[in-house]
């Protein structure tokens, strides 16, 4: 027939031919590898400095280091850490009460529903803080009472919104419109014979929704949360509108006083990296906790990228298939 | 004998479309009921409107004396409350077609959550009975499994454990051999007949020609919303009547 004739024992061995070979991939790396090594160069160089006498780093690292851990720096590290779950929990609460009544059979909730996500969606959230640090222009009062009757309780706005509170309402109440519409396409996403299922038993409404809905809608809205809850940590550096001192106005603050301001940015921008890191660590756990009775045991995401990381060592390394 | 469903001219439209015109059809204590007829002939739907998952336009119809989502005083009819709609589900049992089990809980879960949360069951009683009613349907190895690692037929067992749990008085069987491959709908059927001869009230859709002759007390053919032909079905197989069933025999047999 041809030249690699085959024997009939080796037809039924197992298979070696020749892998296919990617010369583009090479290339490809080449380029990378001269592209990252050009930028850990970048990040270690020194320049002159500035007052003519030996060098400095360009990054100014031995800046960033002192300020790293500076008590201002991590007290901004914790506001943004208490704002940001505040504000979450703001968010996934009030968009549980939004998505509940933008399902509503009531077509009164559901639109009520349906303008709070428009308002909060339609309108910048920087702009929203800003209109929160400012409300006391338009109340200069706060009070608690009967509606369009006497009041039993009142306070100064000035004192009851402060930066934090301005910084918590701006971010947790636009938050809770994006939550309303994850929340609510998570529920939709559940199978509707689950539902009917549970009413068959004579499960109420409200426990249909805790024990059957809720749980298997959590696997839709927990990555799209986790997502939410990064960008929320990121979103909060915008708290600057309501002069709200997190991460982002100390360092930015410190940076304006001693004239270092990259230097400064560069240690947010280390702490923010870390915080998010944290975040999506903790978002792997949750997800696995809810894909329960969805995925077989010992298979969850993380162990199948490891088989299929084993399986592509085995099969191609640089398209070396092991003979 | 007193009868456990009573439909009296029973109708229901979706918007424009009547699919129930006007049934009739009583249903006797302890005995089997297999509806059968074309998809589209409304048997689902019928049935769905029994333990209230469709609302009734017009007619009435009761299960054991009680009339299915509304109350009569004085000449007029007042809509039950969900509360009062939730106690009269629990009474029926309902099996799917697609089984409906809840994929986040395991069989034994599936099983018990129904007594736990509407009877208040505590979890040893509620567990010691889904035990037994795994053992009952012959799944008494897979108290653990989530539905994902089961079979469509284990699936379909488990789910008619789960009804039971409710200890109903009346059961509702929709199509639940039709998703099954071949080989796993006679062990969903064995469980069915056993239920039968248990003396379980049951009304079944479904398309399964043979248990229906040998397990039901009566036959119901419907096309088109309405109730074209009904019997003992050894007679009413063996000498059809209506043309339009004698077509459909023709074709399924």
């Amino acid at each position: 027939m041809s030249d690699t004739s085959t024997t009939t024992s080796d037809r039924h061995g197992p298979i070696r031919a020749v892998p296919v070979r990617h010369p583009w991939r090479w290339a490809v790396n080449a380029i990378l590898i001269v592209l990252a090594a050009m930028l850990v160069h970048t990040l270690f160089s020194k320049v002159p400095a500035p007052n003519g006498q030996g060098s400095v780093w360009r990054f100014g690292w031995n800046v960033v280091g002192q300020y790293f851990t500076a008590s201002t720096v991590l007290w901004g590290v914790v506001h943004t850490l208490e704002l940001t779950v505040l504000a979450m929990i703001l968010g996934i609460a009030g968009g549980l009460v939004v998505a509940t009544l933008r399902l509503s059979p009531n077509r009164f909730m559901s639109s009520t529903a349906f303008l709070y996500t428009w308002f909060f969606r339609g309108t910048p959230v920087y702009v929203q803080l800003l209109f929160w640090y400012n409300i006391a222009t338009l109340y200069p009062t706060v009070r608690l009472g009967v509606p369009f009757g006497p009041s039993f309780w009142t306070i100064n706005s000035n004192s009851a919104i402060t930066p934090f509170m301005a910084a918590l309402l701006g971010l947790g109440l636009n938050e809770a419109a994006y939550m309303a519409e994850i929340i609510r396409g998570g529920i939709l996403a559940v199978d509707p014979g689950q539902v009917e299922a549970a009413s068959s038993l004579g499960m109420p409404r409200v426990l249909t929704l805790r024990r059957i809905v809720i749980p298997q809608a959590m696997r839709v809205i927990i990555p799209p949360t986790g997502n939410e809850s990064i960008s929320m940590l990121k979103t909060t550096s915008l708290a600057i509108a309501a002069q709200y001192s997190e991460l982002t106005f100390v360092t930015t603050n410190i940076g304006a006083t001693t004239y270092q301001v990259v230097q400064l940015l560069i240690v947010a921008s280390i702490w923010y990296l870390i915080m998010t890191s944290i975040l999506s660590v903790g978002q792997y756990f949750l997800e696995r906790h809810y894909a329960r009775g969805a995925v077989k045991e010992g298979d969850d995401r993380l162990s199948v990228l490891w088989t299929r990381m084993l399986l592509k060592r085995n099969v191609t390394v640089f398209g070396e298939a092991d003979a | 004998m007193t009868a456990m469903v009573v439909s009296d001219q029973v109708h229901k439209s979706f918007g424009r479309l009547e699919v129930l015109k006007g049934i009739d059809l009583e249903v006797e204590q302890g005995t089997v009921c297999c509806l059968l007829g074309p998809s589209g002939s409304g048997k689902s739907t019928f049935l769905r409107c029994i333990n209230h998952l469709e609302k009734i336009n017009a007619g009435r119809l009761s299960v054991d004396g009680d009339l299915v989502g509304y109350r009569e005083r004085n000449g007029k009819l007042y809509e039950l409350n969900d509360r009062e709609i939730c106690t009269l589900r629990s009474q029926i049992g309902m099996v799917f077609q697609r089984f409906n089990l809840f994929p986040h809980l395991t069989a034994t879960e599936n099983i018990t959550i129904g007594p736990r949360t509407v009877r208040k069951s505590s979890k040893d009683v509620a567990t010691k009975r889904a035990v037994s009613l795994l053992d009952r349907v012959g799944l008494a190895d897979k108290r653990d499994a989530y539905p994902s690692q089961l079979s469509g037929g284990q699936q379909q067992r488990v789910a008619i454990a789960r009804a039971l749990a409710m200890d109903p008085k009346l059961m509702l069987f929709d199509e639940p051999t039709s998703a099954l491959d071949p080989e796993l709908v006679g062990e969903v059927l064995d469980v069915m007949r056993d239920l039968a001869k248990e003396g379980m009230t049951m009304i079944v859709v479904t398309h399964e020609i043979g248990f229906a002759r040998e397990v039901g007390d009566m036959l119901v053919f419907m096309d088109g919303g309405e109730v074209l032909e009904s019997g003992v079905p050894k007679e009413v197989l063996a000498n059809p009547q209506n043309p339009r069933f004698q077509d459909f025999l023709s074709k399924v047999l």
